[in-house]
């Protein structure tokens, strides 16, 4: 205790931005983006990785943003739920089919549902399995995505409003 | 003028595309300039005194700029609310209360100076196990909200004793957490001596009240705003530390100050829902009439503000028999203060009913859903007042004809058991007088502004589809102002209410803006034209008739005998509350309910350690809201009703009962399900295995 805070120079691409910052080491990503860069759209819901508020996309892939030092990521690319789509675009198909859906009802869930909704979807186009993905389907190919894979694949984002019907057929709607 | 097709309409969310592309703004996220962060400092015992506090490691952690105790914090008033008498001396009533507060430059900071103050404590004995026959249990005077604790109608113990069939069981829920998925959070602001607080809150209004009284300021120079809540569940009705913590912290260090609660510190400050023990005795004759019902209640309370779930009460609402009773009785303990969950009483006290019910058809060899019919009253049993609307009967046929019903025998799926049941619900209409302007513009659009609070329901949409339907005009040319203690003073969004009464003001002042623009020739002026109307003296004038919303539960589930899981297969419900305002926000609310009723049925379960004097399940990893996995699809259908005694919408609350029947329904079916009667909510797969064994 008391001695000087730990600081290094660490660059983001965020949206498509570098943001080059002189990074606290305990400040995980999720502060990062919301007291460094005003990015306020991942939520801090625990803080602990226990309810996915904070998901975001690293590099693609979906994460807790509240669970990676900052410093830790340097160099990465990372897209939050307001870089989803390009600016002058109009909303991501899978923001437009959460409005149509009504998917959501405080919101506070709702960028790291869209976030990593966006993820899965990349996830079994990629051929991830899940948990409830048939063992003997074969590897690598793309999963198709019925209710039972999509709410297994959602279930480390919890809402408390009991959108969950809502946000599986949402995802249906923007399903290739 | 004629009626539009704004009410009822499944009209999207005003707010919808900031929510989903993360622009809306929630109290935390106000980055004013030179804003800092604070972290309250838990107690760690579970009652004593402190008597020594060392500060000094905390206030050398880097970034930090003070740390409040009760020997330097800013005296505050003496609240109304005990629970927010926060840093004014030196007692510890329950752990987890607020000790001590770091304020620094960055969460960071003041995580690590939280974690650095060094506080000793002389401790004192605690109790805080509710166990049946405590010694300090009693009847308290009244329950929540003033309500009656007690009902006797004719003889009921009499005449259970009497009773050819009999039903003499008790059930317990657990303390509940409501954990809305935004931690309650304020931050605040002086300015020359004004506050500006941005808050998570249910009421601004309360919480200006509230701030007014603590920090002696007239109500005028305090501005609170709640733009987007996410989420309260009852948690968020009345002021919570946070806000008062966080306009201390920015009174003492002339900064704006966010305080955002982690999530392991709201169970002991946020309130919870309090554990319940149920005892039914239900007599009935042999071709099922209620001839007596007996419905005791034993919940428990902290030492700093009394509050007692009414569990009991809608035991005098639902079913006809001469003799009736409920009483409450509550145990004061060294416990975290509870408070409101959604459907605080009718919840925990429904589930006790209808799961006595269930059993009482079992004993009859009834179908549950005809057992309900059979004892339909044609008044309110408790009260005696006609009923202003009840369609529970209707509600059970639909639900029954949806879901099919009557059901078969249980079935086998290998090593599952495939079971149905059913349960009803019923809330109270509740309605609180409130304000509201309209105004018209020259450019034909409309401005409505009431204090409402959006805290997900979809608030600011239903009062603009209110305000054009009493105005006669399109959706799009009216706009809602809600969520700021400057606007017209309205009342909380709790007890399924704040539609009805926000609602009863904006169309109010639309009606009388239609007289004053009736009168009116040429032009409108460049300010526009604008009325205000208060509702007080008829929104709480008392009513002639006995005023609920019914519902019926029914699900389907499997239990593994295996494994003990339990899971729901569907889930249906359907409902009775007056018209439907807006039918896309109305079934994500009633689904919504329901959601949580599984959670109570099947997850969720809190325990206070007798030895720590804590909550044992305080965050998310350990207390278990359902997730997408837990949650089939989930079916609301609804009556619609013409009730001319609640509201000039005709509409009832929506935002409660879809959470009342639901435990029930569940633990019918998994009774159905296995021939085992869980008494004891939730049911996890060790409760279930137990019983299969004892089966």
């Amino acid at each position: 205790m008391g001695s000087e805070i730990q600081r290094s120079e660490t660059t983001l691409r965020v949206n498509g931005k570098p943001h080059t910052l002189l990074l606290d080491h305990r400040r995980v990503l999720l502060d990062v983006l919301r007291e460094d860069l005003g990015l306020t759209g991942a939520k801090k819901g625990c803080d602990h990785g226990q309810c996915g508020a904070c998901t975001v996309l690293a590099d693609g892939r979906r994460v807790n943003s509240c669970l990676l030092l900052a410093v830790a990521l340097d160099g990465s690319e990372i897209t939050t739920i307001e870089g989803l789509s390009a600016d002058g675009e109009g909303p991501h198909p899978l923001q437009r089919a959460f409005l149509d859906r009504d998917a959501f009802q405080c919101g506070y869930c709702t960028p790291g549902q869209i976030c990593s909704a966006v993820g899965a979807l990349a996830e079994a186009a990629a051929g991830h399995p899940s948990q409830v993905t048939d063992p003997a389907a074969p590897a690598g190919r793309p999963v198709a995505l019925d209710r039972t894979e999509i709410r297994e694949r959602l279930s480390g984002n919890l809402c408390r409003c009991g959108a969950y019907p809502r946000i599986v057929e949402a995802v249906e709607d923007v399903i290739p | 003028m004629a009626r539009t097709a704004a009410l009822g309409a499944p009209a999207e969310r005003r707010e919808g595309l900031e929510k989903v592309t993360g622009t809306a703004r929630y109290a935390a996220e106000h980055p004013l300039p030179g804003r800092v962060h604070a972290r309250a400092v838990p107690a760690c015992v579970a009652r004593g005194r402190i008597t020594g506090m060392d500060t000094g490691p905390a206030r050398a952690v880097p970034g930090v700029l003070t740390v409040l105790t009760h020997e330097n914090a800013p005296r505050l008033a003496e609240p109304e609310d005990a629970t927010l008498a926060l840093l004014q001396d030196s007692e510890v009533p329950h752990r987890g209360w607020c000790v001590a507060l770091v304020v620094a430059e960055t969460p960071e900071a003041a995580r690590a100076a939280a974690a650095a103050v060094r506080i000793t404590y002389d401790t004192a004995d605690h109790d805080v196990v509710l166990t049946p026959g405590h010694p300090s249990t009693h009847e308290p005077e009244e329950a929540n909200g003033g309500q009656p604790t007690r009902c006797r109608r004719g003889d009921p113990e009499s005449a259970f004793a009497a009773a050819p069939v009999r039903v003499d069981v008790t059930y317990r829920t657990p303390p509940l957490h409501n954990h809305p998925m935004e931690p309650h959070a304020s931050t605040a602001h002086w300015d020359r001596g004004r506050l500006t607080v941005h808050t998570s809150s249910q009421g601004t209004g309360d919480v200006r009240r509230v701030l007014a009284g603590l920090f002696a300021l007239p109500v005028d120079r305090i501005t609170v705003r709640a733009e987007h809540v996410g989420g309260g569940f009852g948690s968020k009705g009345s002021p919570r530390p946070d806000v008062v913590l966080a306009a201390m912290a920015a009174r003492y260090t002339g900064r704006p100050v966010t305080l955002a609660y982690p999530r392991r510190h709201l169970p002991t400050v946020v309130g919870h829902r309090a554990p319940t023990l149920s005892r039914l005795r239900l007599g009935a004759t042999a071709d099922g009439r209620l001839t007596a019902l007996l419905h005791d209640v034993t919940t428990h309370t902290s030492p700093v503000r009394s509050f007692v779930e009414v569990a009991g009460t809608t035991s005098g609402v639902m079913y006809a028999t001469p003799n009736l009773s409920f009483v409450h009785h509550v145990v004061p303990l060294d416990v975290p203060s509870p408070s409101w969950m959604r459907a605080p009483g009718e919840a925990t006290g429904m589930y006790a009913l209808e799961s006595a019910m269930d059993e009482l058809a079992g004993e009859l060899g009834m179908d549950p859903v005809e057992l309900r019919i059979r004892n339909e009253p044609d008044r309110e049993p408790a009260g005696g007042l006609p009923f202003s609307s009840r369609h529970l009967v209707e509600c059970l046929r639909e639900g029954a004809r949806r879901f099919g019903w009557p059901r078969g025998a249980r079935r086998a799926e290998g090593p599952l058991l495939i079971g149905t049941g059913v349960a009803a619900a019923t809330y109270p209409v509740m309605v609180s007088p409130c304000t509201a302007t309209a105004e018209a513009r020259p450019d034909g659009t409309y401005l409505i502004r009431v204090n409402a609070s959006d805290i997900g329901t979809g608030a600011r949409t239903v009062l603009a589809q209110i305000a054009a339907d009493a105005l006669g005009t399109p959706l799009d040319r009216v706009r809602t102002e809600i969520g700021d203690s400057d606007l017209p003073e309205a009342p909380v969004a709790g007890g399924s209410s704040g539609t009805a009464s926000w609602g009863w003001a904006v169309h109010e002042a639309c009606a009388r803006l239609l007289d004053r623009l009736a009168g009116h020739t040429g032009p409108l002026p460049e300010r526009g034209i604008g009325v205000r109307a208060d509702t007080s003296g008829r929104a709480d004038a008392g009513s002639t008739h006995a005023r609920h919303a019914f519902g019926a539960h029914f699900a389907e589930v499997a239990v593994d005998t295996v494994t003990g899981e339990v899971r729901v297969r569907r889930l249906l419900g359907v409902y009775a509350a007056g018209h439907i305002l807006n039918s896309r926000t109305a079934r994500s609310q009633f689904v919504g309910g329901m959601t949580m009723g599984l959670g109570m049925a099947l997850t969720e379960g809190s325990t206070v350690d007798a030895a720590f004097g804590d909550f044992a399940e305080a965050d998310l990893a350990s207390y278990h809201i359902p997730v997408h996995a837990d949650v089939p699809d989930i079916e609301a259908h609804w009556i619609d009703e013409d009730d001319p005694y609640l509201n000039p919408m005709g509409s009832k609350g929506i935002g409660e009962i879809g959470v009342v029947g639901t435990p029930a329904a569940i633990g019918n079916a998994v009774h159905h399900a296995t021939g085992a009667r869980l008494r004891t909510l939730p049911l996890t797969p060790d409760r279930v295995l137990t019983a299969l064994t004892e089966r």
